[in-house]
C-alpha cells in the first residue's frame, strides 16, 4: 500500500456517519410512472424528443444535449409517454420532466449488450470512446453533474499526465461510491483503462479516504492479480479529512500540484473522473448502455434500514425512503446527496437523478442550535478554508454588496465546501453569503468579459 | 407533519459554539481562583464576585435598554471580562473602584463599540488601565500572599512590593539580598501582585487546558514568552548587575496571565499564525521595554493594549496565501 | 526680529505667486468641456448627493439626464425624490408634463394566507440567495420570498415587510419611483409604473407565467391566464404574457372594469371610490370618498388589509 497523502491547508473532519457502509447494494424496483427530468447536468436541460402516447424503450434517447454544456438523458425504462409536464425536482423548482407509464419487462433499445460478463477488451479509439461517453450522456456523478466527455476532451496545446479516479467519498454519510467499489472492482478497474486511453495517459490513479480500508485492500489485490490487465493503475489511501474529494483538494494531495486560480485541473496534466461516472463510462463504452441509473445512498441515523440502492433515474425519492423504512417522525432536513454539499429539498417526492448520489434525512438535532451570534474573529474558518480564503471577510463585504472587495478576495476560488460554515462558533451562515458573493461577483466579470 | 426545513449546505456543523468557548476559558482560571483564595482569602472571592456581576449587569442593562437588541447575557463573555479584570487588580481594591472599573470595562470597553466582537481592545485591560490611571495609589498597593491557614480567611492583609515594583525601585542588588526572588515562590505564587498572576503553575494548567481543547493556540503566548525571554536574556548577558536573569521575568508580573489568557482573545487578536507571531513579538517587545526602562513596573497590560490596536494592520499583511494563486516571484 | 517677519513673509508670498500661475496652467492644461447643459441641469436638482435616483449623486443624475434627452428625448425613468423633474425636463428643452411620477407596485400577494408556506426557511436573509435555493416557502417559484432586498435597497424607507403578510409594502407618500427596488428583486417582482391620475392604478398582482393548475395549487390569489379581464378590457390595454395577464400603463384608462371580472382577485385597483352600497346598512359609516389611511397602519397600497375599503375587487 501506498503511504497516506492529504493536502494540507484547511479542512475539517466531520463525523463519519458510514451507517450504510457494510450493506450491499440492492436493486430497487421501479414504480408504475417514472418521472424523467430533462435537466440531469450542470448546463442547459436536454431537448424533448418524444412526444406523449410514444412508445419508448429502455435506454432509448428521449432528450438530446443543448449547447456545449449538456448531456443526452435517456429513458430509464420501457413503457409508454403519459405527459410531457413539469415536476418539482430537488432544485425547489418545476423543471420538464418526461412522465413514463411503464410496461412489466424491460424491453432494451436496439444495440445494448445486456450481460452481466466481464468485458475487458477495449475495442474503441479515444476519439471513440469519448463520443460513446458523450451519446450515453455520462455526467460527474458525485454530485455536480458536470458532462464526463467534456472533461476527456483535452485542449489542444495540453497533455493530460494522470487520469485521477476520485473514490475519496469524504462527504459523511455517503457510502455508494464505497459499495461500488467493492461489488463491481473489476468493470470499475477496465472504466479506468478506458478513460485512460481516452485521454492516452499510461498512468492511473485511484484516490481513497483511509476509511475506506477494505476497498483499498481489494483494488491492490485486484491489481496485483491481473497485472497484465491493469498495468498503470495505482491505489493511494488519502487521509480521512474533509473535503478530500475536492478536485482541487485531490490533485494536490495526490501530485502535490496546485490548480492555478481561475483555471481548469487540465492545466496539472490531469482529469479527475468520479467512481460512479468511471463504472458508467464502463457500461457504455463496452456495453453500449446509456446512464439510465446509479447507486442511492438512504440514510440518515434516525432512518430504520439505510442503504444502497441501485436506481433507475425518475423513480421518486419518497419511494426509496419507505424501502429504508419509513420517514421518520422527527425530520426536518431532506437533503438530496451528503450533509456538507447537498441541497435541502422542498418535497419528498422529487425524482432520482444522475446526481443524487444520497438521500440523507436529518433531525433536529443533528441540523443543531442554529442561534447566530456576532463573528468573534476567531479566525477558524479561514484556518478551516481549503482554499486559503478569509470567508469571515468574504461575509462582511458580500453582505455589504460590495463586489469589489469579495472580487479581490478571491471569492470565485470558492469551492462551496462549506467548512467554514461547518467551524464557525458564532453559526453564521458563511457560506450562504459567500455565495451569493460569488454569484453577483461572477455576473459582474461575465459582463466585464462581454465588454 | 414537520416542515422541511431549507437552507444552505453544509447541514452538519461543528458543536463548537461562542458560549462553549467562553466557559472552557472560565474553566481554565478555575485554578488560578483557588490559589488566589487560598493566598488572599476573602479578599480575592470578594473582588472576582463583585466584578463579574457588575461586568454581567452592566451588559444587560445597555443591551435591553440602550441597544434593544438579543439579550446575550449568558453567553459567558461579560462574566470572563470580570474575572480578568479581577485577575489583574489587588485583591485589596476598594469596592467602589472595582465597581467602576468593570463599568468601564464592559460599558466603554466592550459595548461601546457594538458588544461582542466588535471592541478592538481587550475590555479587562481597558478597565484595569483606567483604574490604573485614575487610581494609581490603590492601585498599586499590592497585598503580601498570606495563606489563609495561616493569616484566616477574613483577615485584612498586609500590604508590601511586588518583586517587579521592587526591581524599578530598589534594583537588582537589594533584591536579591532581601531574599525576595525566591523562584519557587514565584512559580508556586507566594508574592505581592495582582492576584490572579501570582501563581504561574495554576495559570499553566489552565493554559494546557485550553490548548489541548483547541480554544487557544500556542503561537501568540509561545511568541510573546519567547521574545520575552530572549530581549531579557541579552541585557542580562550585557550586564547581569543591573538586570535579573530571564526567567524570573517569564513568572513576574502578569505576563503569564498575559500571555496565555487576554492576548489570545480571538476579538482583539490577529487570526493568522504568521500574524500571531507578529503580535505575539510586539506585547513582547513592547513589556520588555516597560519592564526595563519605562516609568510602570509592569507593561504587560500596555503591551497588549497597543498591539490590539495593530491587529487590524497585522490582519490586513498577514493574508492567508489562496490555493493556486502563486506569489509574484522576485525575478 | 523683524527681519525673520519680513523674510517670512517674502517667502510665502513668492511661493504663493509662483503656486498661482502654476496651478492656472495646469488648470488650462487639463480642462475638461462639458456640456453646459449638465450644469444647468443640476442647478435644478437639490444637490443633496442622496444617491437617492440610483446614481452616483446629483450630478451623476444630471449628466444622465442629458445624455438621455439626448438619445431618447425623454426622461423617464430618471427621477430625483425631491424635485420636479419638469424643470429639469424645461432646462432640456424638453415638453414640461413629459415626466409622470411613478410609483413602485409589488405584483405579487402571495400573503402568508394566500400562499401557507409548506417548508421553513433557514438562512442568510438575501432573497438573491434564497432564490438560487428553492422556489419560496409557498411553492411558487416567482412569488415574492419576502426576505426583503428590495426593503434594504430603498433610499427612501419607503418599502417594509409587512409582517401579517410577509410582503413588501410601498408606501406611497415616501415612494419616488427611482426603480431601485424593481432593480434589486432577484424575481422581476417589482415594476415602477404611473401613479395615474388621481392616484388611481389598476395592475396584475402576481407574476407567475406559469400554467394555472400549477398557480392554484400553490396560491389562492395567482392569475392563472384565463384571459376575462383581457376579453372585458374596452381599451385593449391587457395583454398575456405566458400565462399571465400584464396591464400596459400606457392604454390603462384605469375604469376598473378588469378588477371586477376577475376571478381570482389578482387585479388590484387603487385608491377607486369604494362602490356604492347596494344596501345601505351595510358598512354605512364607510365613506365614499377614499378614506386617508394612517401612515404607519395601513399605508394604501397594503393589498390584503386595505382592498374592501380602497379596491374594487368582484
Amino acid at each position: 500500500m501506498n503511504p497516506i497523502k492529504t493536502f494540507h491547508k484547511g479542512g475539517v473532519h466531520p463525523e463519519e456517519n458510514k451507517l450504510s457502509a457494510n450493506l450491499p447494494i440492492q436493486d430497487f424496483p421501479m414504480p408504475k410512472q417514472i418521472i424523467v427530468p430533462l435537466g440531469q447536468c450542470l448546463g442547459a436541460p436536454a431537448d424533448c424528443i418524444v412526444n406523449k402516447g410514444d412508445r419508448v424503450l429502455t435506454g432509448q434517447l428521449i432528450g438530446t444535449a443543448k449547447g456545449f454544456i449538456s448531456a443526452n438523458v435517456h429513458s430509464p425504462a420501457t413503457g409508454t409517454v403519459a405527459k410531457v409536464d413539469v415536476v418539482m425536482d430537488h432544485t425547489g423548482y418545476y423543471k420538464p420532466a418526461v412522465f413514463i407509464d411503464r410496461e412489466e419487462q424491460d424491453e432494451w433499445a436496439e444495440g445494448i449488450l445486456v450481460t452481466d460478463k466481464l468485458l475487458t477488451d477495449i475495442k474503441l479509439d479515444s476519439k471513440q470512446i469519448i463520443d460513446k461517453v458523450k451519446e450515453c450522456g455520462i455526467v460527474g456523478m458525485g454530485g455536480a453533474t458536470f458532462p464526463t466527455h467534456v472533461k476527456l476532451m483535452v485542449p489542444e496545446g495540453k497533455k493530460a499526465e494522470y487520469v485521477i479516479i476520485n473514490a475519496a467519498e469524504c462527504e459523511p454519510y455517503l457510502t455508494c461510491d464505497f459499495r461500488l467499489l467493492l461489488e463491481k472492482t473489476q468493470e470499475f478497474l477496465v472504466g479506468v483503462k478506458i478513460l485512460m486511453k481516452a485521454v492516452n495517459t499510461d498512468k492511473g490513479i485511484i484516490g481513497i479516504e483511509a476509511n475506506k480500508m477494505e476497498a483499498i485492500e481489494l483494488l491492490d489485490k485486484t491489481i496485483n492479480e491481473h497485472k497484465d490487465l491493469y498495468a498503470g493503475i495505482e491505489v493511494q489511501p488519502l487521509k480521512t479529512k474533509y473535503p478530500q474529494g475536492g478536485e482541487k483538494q485531490i490533485i494536490k494531495a495526490i501530485t502535490g500540484r496546485e490548480v492555478p486560480s481561475g483555471k481548469l485541473p487540465i492545466e496539472t496534466g490531469c482529469v479527475v473522473v468520479n467512481v460512479a461516472s468511471t463504472y458508467a463510462v464502463y457500461e457504455a463504452v463496452q456495453k453500449n448502455k446509456p446512464l439510465i441509473e446509479r447507486i442511492v445512498t438512504v440514510t440518515g441515523k434516525s432512518v430504520k434500514n439505510p442503504g444502497n440502492f441501485r436506481v433507475r433515474f425518475g423513480t421518486p425519492a419518497d419511494l426509496l425512503i419507505e424501502a429504508a423504512g419509513g420517514l421518520p417522525e422527527d425530520i426536518t432536513d431532506v437533503i438530496n446527496g451528503g450533509p456538507m454539499m447537498g441541497k435541502s429539498v422542498s418535497v419528498t417526492n422529487f425524482p432520482c437523478i444522475k446526481g443524487t448520489s444520497g438521500i440523507l434525512l436529518m433531525t433536529l438535532r443533528e441540523a443543531q442550535d442554529r442561534r447566530q451570534t456576532n463573528c468573534i474573529r476567531c479566525g477558524r474558518c479561514a484556518m478551516a478554508c481549503p482554499m486559503g480564503l478569509q470567508p469571515f471577510l468574504l461575509h462582511k463585504v458580500a453582505k455589504q454588496n460590495d463586489f469589489d472587495e469579495t472580487e479581490k478576495n478571491h471569492v470565485m476560488d470558492c469551492i462551496e465546501c462549506g467548512s467554514c460554515e461547518f467551524t464557525c462558533p458564532a453559526n453564521i451562515p458563511l457560506l450562504d453569503y459567500i455565495r451569493y458573493g460569488k454569484a453577483k461577483t461572477g455576473a459582474i466579470i461575465k459582463a466585464r468579459n462581454q465588454k | 407533519m414537520n416542515k422541511y426545513t431549507i437552507s444552505g449546505s453544509p447541514h452538519v456543523h461543528s458543536t463548537e459554539n461562542t458560549r462553549k468557548i467562553m466557559y472552557r476559558v472560565l474553566l481554565a482560571l478555575l485554578p488560578a481562583l483557588l490559589v488566589a483564595i487560598y493566598y488572599f482569602g476573602w479578599y480575592a472571592l470578594r473582588l472576582t464576585l463583585v466584578t463579574v456581576a457588575t461586568c454581567m449587569l452592566t451588559e444587560w442593562l445597555i443591551q435591553k435598554f440602550l441597544i434593544k437588541g438579543p439579550l446575550t447575557i449568558n453567553d459567558g463573555s461579560a462574566a470572563l471580562t470580570g474575572v480578568l479584570l479581577a485577575f489583574n487588580v489587588p485583591a485589596n481594591l476598594p469596592i467602589w473602584m472595582a465597581i467602576v472599573g468593570s463599568i468601564v470595562a464592559i460599558g466603554i470597553g466592550k459595548m461601546a463599540f457594538g458588544g461582542l466582537g466588535k471592541n478592538p481592545f481587550n475590555p479587562a485591560l481597558v478597565g484595569r488601565v483606567f483604574m490604573l490611571v485614575s487610581f494609581p495609589t490603590a492601585m498599586t498597593t499590592w497585598p503580601k500572599a498570606a495563606p489563609v491557614f495561616e493569616a484566616g480567611f477574613f483577615t485584612d492583609a498586609v500590604t508590601g512590593p511586588t518583586p517587579l515594583g521592587l526591581l524599578k525601585e530598589a534594583g537588582v542588588g537589594t533584591l536579591a539580598e532581601a531574599g525576595d526572588m525566591q523562584f519557587l515562590d514565584m512559580v508556586l505564587g507566594n508574592r505581592g501582585g495582582a492576584f490572579g498572576e501570582v501563581c504561574a503553575i495554576a495559570l499553566l494548567l489552565g493554559a494546557i487546558y485550553l490548548i489541548c481543547r483547541k480554544v487557544i493556540d500556542i503561537w501568540t503566548p509561545l511568541s510573546i514568552l519567547l521574545t520575552v525571554f530572549v530581549f531579557t536574556g541579552i541585557c542580562y548577558l550585557v550586564d547581569p548587575t543591573q538586570y535579573i536573569a530571564p526567567w524570573y521575568h517569564l513568572v513576574y508580573g502578569g505576563l503569564l496571565l498575559g500571555a496565555f489568557f487576554m492576548a489570545t482573545d480571538m476579538v482583539t487578536s490577529p487570526m493568522t499564525t504568521k500574524g500571531k507571531l507578529l503580535f505575539g513579538f510586539g506585547i513582547g517587545v513592547i513589556t520588555v521595554v516597560i519592564r526595563l526602562w519605562g516609568a510602570y513596573p509592569e507593561g504587560v497590560s500596555f503591551a497588549i493594549l497597543i498591539m490590539n490596536a495593530f491587529t487590524p494592520l497585522i490582519n490586513k499583511a498577514f493574508k492567508p496565501q489562496v490555493f493556486g494563486v502563486v506569489k509574484p516571484s522576485k525575478k | 526680529m523683524s527681519n525673520t517677519l519680513l523674510i517670512s513673509l517674502a517667502v510665502l508670498g513668492i511661493l504663493g505667486g509662483v503656486l498661482a500661475v502654476v496651478l492656472y496652467f495646469v488648470a488650462q492644461k487639463f480642462k475638461v468641456e462639458e456640456n453646459p447643459l449638465i450644469d444647468e441641469a443640476e442647478a435644478c436638482l437639490p444637490g443633496a448627493n442622496c444617491g437617492g435616483c440610483g446614481f452616483a449623486g446629483c450630478r451623476a443624475l444630471a449628466e444622465a439626464c442629458v445624455k438621455q434627452a439626448a438619445e431618447k428625448g425623454n426622461i423617464d425613468g430618471l427621477a430625483c425624490p425631491g424635485t420636479d423633474m419638469n424643470k429639469v425636463a424645461a432646462v432640456l428643452g424638453l415638453t414640461a408634463g413629459t415626466f409622470e411620477p411613478k410609483i413602485a407596485v409589488v405584483r405579487c400577494n402571495g400573503s402568508c394566507q394566500n400562499s401557507p408556506s409548506k417548508v421553513h426557511y433557514e438562512g442568510a436573509d438575501i432573497c438573491a440567495f434564497a432564490n438560487t435555493l428553492y422556489a419560496g416557502e409557498g411553492g411558487c417559484s416567482k412569488g415574492c420570498l419576502g426576505l426583503g432586498d428590495c426593503v434594504k435597497k430603498c433610499n427612501f424607507d419607503a418599502l417594509h415587510i409587512d409582517k401579517e403578510t410577509g410582503l413588501p409594502v410601498v408606501d406611497p407618500d415616501k415612494c419616488v419611483g427611482c426603480g431601485v427596488c424593481a432593480r434589486t428583486c432577484p424575481r422581476g417582482i417589482i415594476e415602477v409604473r404611473p401613479r395615474g391620475k388621481k392616484d388611481r392604478r389598476v395592475y396584475v398582482c402576481c407574476s407567475n407565467t406559469d400554467k394555472g393548475a400549477l398557480v392554484i395549487k400553490n396560491c389562492s390569489v395567482g392569475c392563472i391566464g384565463c384571459q376575462k379581464c383581457l376579453k372585458e378590457c374596452p381599451f385593449e390595454a391587457i395583454e398575456m404574457r405566458g400565462n399571465l395577464a400584464y396591464i400596459d400603463p400606457a392604454k390603462c384608462k384605469a375604469c376598473g372594469k378588469c378588477a371586477k371580472v376577475c376571478p381570482r382577485g389578482s387585479i388590484h385597483a387603487i385608491n377607486f371610490p369604494a362602490p356604492k352600497p347596494e344596501v345601505p346598512a351595510l358598512q354605512g359609516a364607510e365613506p365614499a370618498v377614499k378614506p386617508q389611511p394612517k401612515p404607519e397602519a395601513q399605508p394604501v397600497e397594503t393589498k390584503t388589509e386595505v382592498k374592501p375599503e380602497n379596491t374594487v375587487t368582484a
